[in-house]
């Protein structure tokens, strides 16, 4: 028999999106038992890892217009524009709370909260805690939560499943990791908010819990995804490990450099117009792969590949300390480049998903109980390229929204019964049971990750072509039939981590079936789906999200109109 | 490539499902020169041993997962370079905490020490949204900011003196985050925060042997903040006898 608990709404992932809905809730109704579930400690989550700052209007200069219009044009008009403004709007207010709640963002000398430039933004508008923005911004939200004694915490529990009866999603199948236990968390609605995928690329600024769980088990229920081909590849990331070094060294002055050291987004024309290494991310990463493709990519003794140089010795030391003092330290630790001194060897790395689970404006997915938030969800505000900055404060925006929402969505529904739910979780149970130490055939978890690692890496770079991205889609469906023949040699209970790494990879092959078969799908260049058979944007017959169902029969496509209405589409240059 | 190093890592396993005791098990791997030591725990895991246990998840030295004890020292195992050890590398848990299983430890007890401080703005009257950010000057920010950067690794627990004899310590990050609370200016809950200070295992307990600074990977200094603690202690303490106090916070 499953542990059965009950709650008013069960979230999944504890990372910025979940906290911010946590507190959404008990905010609105302190007497709502809130499940918060997380295959992590909730200090753990990948938000974390979030480096440059957080986007919202601060100056007499600035406008919700011109934040909206920035946000749009990044999108390569695919952004929902209703979403966008009322992003926009938002915005601010939850900065300011965050401001409240003890978040320690930079200051001017005068007191006020300092802001600095950031790619594809027209004026300084990116709140930042010097270069560890997420760093403090799950902190804060993670000892605020702490306050709500209604907030129940499953810490280090993997959810495998959505419950899902009649229509409605009414909680979540749980592996309790320490014990090795299945738990049924009973809820009236259902929040993921689980982040990205980007363990699906070899080469990401991605922690090892970015397996894209959330998009999984909403994929998996018949929820569609929504606009999976756009994956940002950020200009800056580490050789070797892909160690994101932030925007925010271009923000503040930092230069992109060829092997001959030339400025080459001021020197050649990559779209960029005068903003330079402030364009946008997808062209950033786009003209970085063209210079290095052009054999004027830097060496590095012992790495593969070929690289660029982010160069901020001008800058100096004291600026570097006060605005950058992570950058250092990681430049340090993991490429062994002082950039007070020497230039730091970059290349684009995946970074983040535009797409995600399909969601309307109120966090809302089709499925009835469930909401979505964060980076696992497609609300859309990023379109077909996200601006840096922008994610942080979506986590904010769209996680409060959700738990709004979700607080008010319960309000009309009553306990049914729960039989239904329980017996799944039970089914649940045995499949997991059946998982652990299953031998079947020659398969390793490692080696079938790393194929497929190699499959999305060829298929769905910075630049893609029909012939691998098909390429990609065949690999992907025969990885899906490999993956039934792993076997696994951990048979305990007690912290079975090889039974969770065989549980992500399985998340992580319905996102990259998802991702390569919507790429394939999209004859047209747009944003971060750069394709050099289609090199054009193609608003006629494209001008739409993409949306993708798991079927029986394998992937089902569909489309999805995209909110238009305040600012009319036009050729995006800079 | 560059040329592959030969170690041997020897690595504390104990699955309380199977063994009674901890015992070792000794790999031994093929390392590019640049690894750090977390490096070598996944390859073993991905391509020799895939019932080893360990945490992590960043591995760029900010999430806190992959605290372990590498040579008899706590280290953040992501940032922490092979090249610093010989041909043997010995890898455990981290001390004083209940091992789970294999280099997993136990956490809840210092999840509770950690909600005991009360990591959160306490204030009388919440300030609303219209009323915009509050000013804060970057000298007042400095007075807390580096408290504000503990990443919970646990290294400091592992190392302090105090913790492996005083079941009841709070703790180095638990009383550096409390203070890093107190410390700021949005802040009204220290004397609140005081209390649970002052009560038994807490900042009294610390013998400054200044161990946690030591081990910190974040240089947030929790003793500088416990013996900063202490003194705004003992004067919080001598004026709660004289001065009135305000409205509830919390």
């Amino acid at each position: 028999m499953v542990d059965v608990s009950r709650h008013d709404v069960v979230i999944v992932g504890g990372g910025g999106a979940g906290l911010r809905a946590a507190i959404a809730a008990s905010e609105l109704n302190p007497e709502l038992s809130i499940a918060l579930v997380s295959k992590v400690y909730p200090m753990r989550s990948h938000t974390i890892s979030a480096e440059g700052g957080a986007a919202a209007i601060a100056r007499d200069d600035d406008s919700l217009e011109m934040h909206g219009y920035d946000t749009v044009k990044g999108s390569d008009f695919l952004g929902d524009q209703d979403v966008i403004q009322y992003f926009v709007e938002q915005a601010p207010k939850e900065l300011t709370r965050l401001e409240h709640w003890g978040c320690p963002w930079s200051r001017n000398e005068d007191g006020s909260v300092s802001t600095r430039a950031f790619g594809g933004m027209s004026t300084k508008r990116t709140w930042y805690a010097t270069d560890k923005v997420g760093f403090h911004m799950l902190h804060t939200l993670f000892q605020t939560s702490m306050k709500f004694g209604n907030v129940v915490r499953y810490d280090e529990h993997f959810v495998s499943k959505l419950l899902v009866d009649g229509g409605a999603c009414r909680g979540v199948a749980a592996l309790d990791i320490r014990t090795g236990e299945m738990k049924a968390i009973l809820g009236k609605a259902v929040i993921l908010s689980t982040g990205g995928g980007g363990k699906v690329w070899p080469f990401t600024t991605n922690g090892n819990i970015k397996t894209g769980d959330g998009m999984s088990l909403a994929y998996r229920e018949g929820v569609g995804l929504k606009d999976m081909e756009f994956v940002q590849y950020h200009p800056t990331g580490l050789p070797g490990t892909g160690i994101l070094i932030t925007e925010a060294t271009r923000g503040e002055g930092g230069h992109l450099l060829n092997n001959e050291g030339e400025r080459f987004l001021v020197s050649r024309d990559y779209g960029v117009g005068t903003k330079a290494e402030l364009g946008p991310r997808d062209m950033i990463s786009r003209a970085i792969t063209q210079e290095i493709a052009a054999g004027r990519g830097v060496e590095i003794p012992g790495k593969i590949g070929r690289y660029a140089h982010l160069d901020l010795r001008h800058l100096g030391e004291e600026k570097i300390m006060a605005r950058l003092p992570f950058v250092r330290e990681l430049s340090k630790a993991y490429a062994n480049v002082d950039p007070v001194h020497e230039p730091i060897p970059i290349r684009p790395v995946l970074h983040y998903m535009m797409g995600g689970v399909d969601t309307d404006i109120d966090a809302k997915t089709t499925l009835d109980g469930l909401y979505a938030a964060g980076e696992t969800a497609c609300v859309s505000l990023n379109g077909a390229n996200r601006l840096g900055s922008n994610s942080l404060t979506e986590c904010l925006v769209f996680g409060a929204r959700a738990g709004e929402h979700a607080t008010e969505y319960i309000k009309s529904v009553s306990v049914g019964e729960e039989g239904p739910f329980v017996q799944q979780a039970e089914a649940e149970a045995a499949r997991i049971d059946a998982l652990r130490g299953r031998q079947r055939g020659g398969e390793k978890i490692a080696k079938v990750r790393e194929d497929m690692n190699t499959a999305m890496e060829d298929g769905t770079g910075v630049y893609r072509e029909q012939a691998s991205m098909a390429k990609a889609v065949t690999d992907i469906a025969e990885l899906r039939q490999r993956f039934e023949q792993i076997s696994l040699d951990d048979s305990s209970k007690i912290f079975n981590t090889e039974l969770v790494a065989g549980l992500e990879l399985d998340s992580m092959l319905d996102v990259a079936e998802a991702v390569t078969c919507a790429a394939v799908q999209r004859k047209e260049s747009r944003g971060a789906h750069a394709c050099s058979d289609y090199a054009t944007r193609n608003d006629t017959e494209y001008l739409h999200h993409s949306m993708v169902y798991q079927s029986p029969e394998g992937p089902r496509f569909d489309k999805k109109e995209v909110t238009l209405g305040v600012w009319e589409p036009e050729e995006r240059k800079y | 490539m560059s040329e592959k190093l030969k170690k041997t890592i020897i690595v504390t396993r104990f699955d309380p499902d199977k063994d009674e005791a901890p015992k070792t098990q000794s790999y031994e791997i093929e390392v590019e020169p640049d690894w750090k030591i977390l490096e070598a725990l996944n390859y073993i895991k991905d391509n020799i041993d895939p019932t080893l246990s360990h945490r992590w998840s960043c591995r760029m030295a900010v999430c806190g997962s992959c605290g372990m004890t590498v040579n008899g020292d706590p280290k953040l195992t992501c940032k922490d370079p092979m090249s610093n050890y010989g041909d043997t590398i010995e890898i455990s848990p981290l001390a004083n905490f209940p091992v789970v299983r294999d280099l997993v430890v136990e956490l809840e007890g210092f999840m509770e020490r950690f909600q005991e401080v009360k990591p959160w703005i306490m204030v009388a009257k919440e300030r609303a949204v219209e009323e915009g950010t509050t000013r804060q000057s970057p000298e007042e920010l400095a007075d807390f900011k580096q408290f504000s950067m503990c990443i919970n690794c646990m290294l400091c627990y592992s190392a302090c003196p105090v913790v492996s004899n005083e079941p009841e310590f709070l703790g180095p990050a638990a009383l550096a985050l409390g203070h890093r609370y107190n410390q700021d200016t949005r802040d009204e809950g220290a004397h609140v925060r005081n209390e649970v200070f002052r009560s038994e295992g807490g900042l009294f307990s610390c013998s400054f042997a200044n161990e946690c600074s030591e081990v910190c990977p974040k240089s947030v200094n929790p003793s500088g903040a416990i013996q900063q603690a202490k003194v705004a202690n003992v004067i919080d303490w001598a004026t709660s006898f004289v001065v009135k106090r305000g409205e509830d916070v919390s």
